[in-house]
């Protein structure tokens, strides 16, 4: 059965247009994408992320747990702080990519994507058995609703009293709108700066409309699950099932530094992920630019003459520079910026040239 | 949805406006919005022969590709270097600054008036 955001009708009455995510209907856009795009990139967008998993882990032992269960260091993490973390399998491959807030001493919240929720929740049970800690899964009462782009500042702090300046990039704090408690975080996916709300899911209308009303003097819009994919693919975020999977570990996913081997717990995947870091990978992660409008899709070969020697995982028209971009696995020997390749474009070979990502930073 | 009762329509969601023997080509609003933002067009050439049923172009938006089926059998006699330069005006005006090519056909498929083409909408 698709799952439905508490935002649902807030969506209806604004015309959304609904895509299939994971499991949950969701809007893929309001009216145009490319409009809602450039708004984020210029103004500023409010996107309904409901879909995502909230996990909360509590107890004197909870950051142990996290370090054993996640790649990365959370115990080192300071409250108030938030870090971008992996769960990996034994074998190394990523099982999901997630962000984990501290909130507490002795408490976290991993947040997962939607189509691993239930991946993360088991392996995070499993994994923190043992440990003196309590992993409860919040999702269904959770909702997330997320501020972006350049005007977002103005916007999250007519509602709130919360100290925005203090507020780095990748922190939380709590506060509140219309006198009901959120979670404020200073975390997104599109590159520019921005806000994602924790909140209650039953006020989730009433905050969403709140943010609404104040953002409507600072041109926000309500933006889609569309342009978020084309603002992630800018900024070079990976999106798990194009750029990371099982098959792969962090390393070809060019983001080896989040797996902390100095820790002091033992981590799952710790062996694996050691091999591969000495062995050096195979396949890695490279930016694509091409010229013309026709883009690279997922899916599509990288040759390097007439060999094929990739594939895309992510590709579009950029909105914000007007040319195709992509992100592919080539072999490391074809991935320093400047390489030429090309790209079977339904038939028609296109070139292409290897850049360093992002695409697009503010 | 805007469907303009003069035109005649393809099961494609193609519409055609007829002209002395010569057909204006383009998608509908429909198509359009099922699309989003159209960001790319592939027509065929002037003076190319199309063949009813086969593609001979494409459409991209920022998330798909659709193929661009020919309505009719004939000669291609003009196409639109607006909507190549400006794909946006397929969705901002597709019955008008948004049409695609102009084919001369020798004869028409069976096309569907305007109410028929609104039920098959009904139903996808």
């Amino acid at each position: 059965m698709t799952k439905k955001s508490p935002l649902h009708e807030v969506h209806t009455g604004l015309g959304a247009l609904f895509t299939d995510f994971a499991g949950w209907s969701m809007p893929v856009r309001y009216a145009s994408e490319l409009a809602e795009h450039k708004a984020v990139r210029e103004a500023a967008g409010l996107f309904d992320l409901s879909h995502m998993a909230e996990i909360e882990l509590t107890g004197p032992e909870a950051a142990r747990a996290l370090d054993h269960a996640l790649v990365g260091k959370l115990s080192a993490v300071s409250v108030g702080r938030a870090r971008y973390s992996m769960l990996c399998a034994e074998s190394g491959g990523v099982l999901d990519d997630l962000v984990v807030y501290r909130l507490a001493e002795e408490k976290y919240l991993v947040v997962a994507n939607a189509g691993n929720a239930a991946v993360v929740a088991e392996a995070l049970r499993e994994r923190a058995s043992g440990y003196d800690t309590e992993v409860t899964d919040r999702s269904a009462e959770v909702a997330l609703i997320a501020v972006q782009g350049p005007n977002s500042p103005a916007i999250v702090g007519a509602v709130c009293d919360a100290d925005l300046t203090a507020l780095k990039y990748y922190a939380s704090v709590p506060t509140t709108v219309a006198g009901h408690e959120v979670l404020l975080a200073r975390t997104g996916y599109t590159g520019e700066d921005g806000f994602e709300l924790y909140v209650d899911a039953a006020v989730a209308p009433e905050i969403w409309g709140v943010l609404a009303e104040a953002g409507q003097p600072h041109g926000l819009v309500p933006a889609g699950l569309a342009c978020r994919d084309t603002l992630r693919l800018e900024a070079g975020m990976p999106l798990y099932g194009n750029e990371l999977s099982t098959e792969l570990t962090p390393f070809e996913a060019g983001l080896g530094r989040v797996v902390k081997f100095d820790k002091e717990e033992d981590f799952v995947g710790k062996a694996a992920l050691a091999r591969r870091r000495d062995a050096g990978a195979e396949q890695v992660l490279v930016g694509l630019t091409g010229t013309g409008r026709r883009a690279p899709r997922h899916g599509y070969s990288v040759l390097d003459g007439e060999t094929v020697v990739g594939e895309i995982t992510s590709g579009a028209l950029s909105p914000t520079l007007g040319y195709p971009i992509a992100m592919a696995y080539v072999p490391p020997a074809l991935s320093d910026p400047g390489a030429k390749l090309s790209v079977d474009i339904r038939g028609r070979v296109e070139p292409v040239e290897v850049v360093a990502l992002p695409f697009y930073q503010r | 949805m805007n469907i303009p009762q003069e035109l005649r329509y393809t099961a494609e969601h193609e519409w055609l406006r007829e002209e002395d023997g010569v057909s204006t080509v383009g998608i509908t609003a429909f198509a359009a919005e099922s699309l989003g933002d159209v960001v790319y067009v592939q027509l065929p050439e002037v003076g190319s022969t199309l063949t009813a049923g086969s593609p001979c172009g494409e459409i991209e938006s920022t998330k798909s590709v659709s193929e661009l089926f020919a309505p009719a059998t004939g000669e291609v006699v003009e196409i639109n270097g607006g909507v190549v330069d400006e794909p946006e005006l397929i969705n901002s005006d597709p019955y008008g600054k948004g049409w695609l090519f102009r084919v001369r056909a020798a004869e028409l498929p069976e096309l569907l008036d305007a109410d028929r083409y609104r039920e098959l909408t009904e139903e996808a």
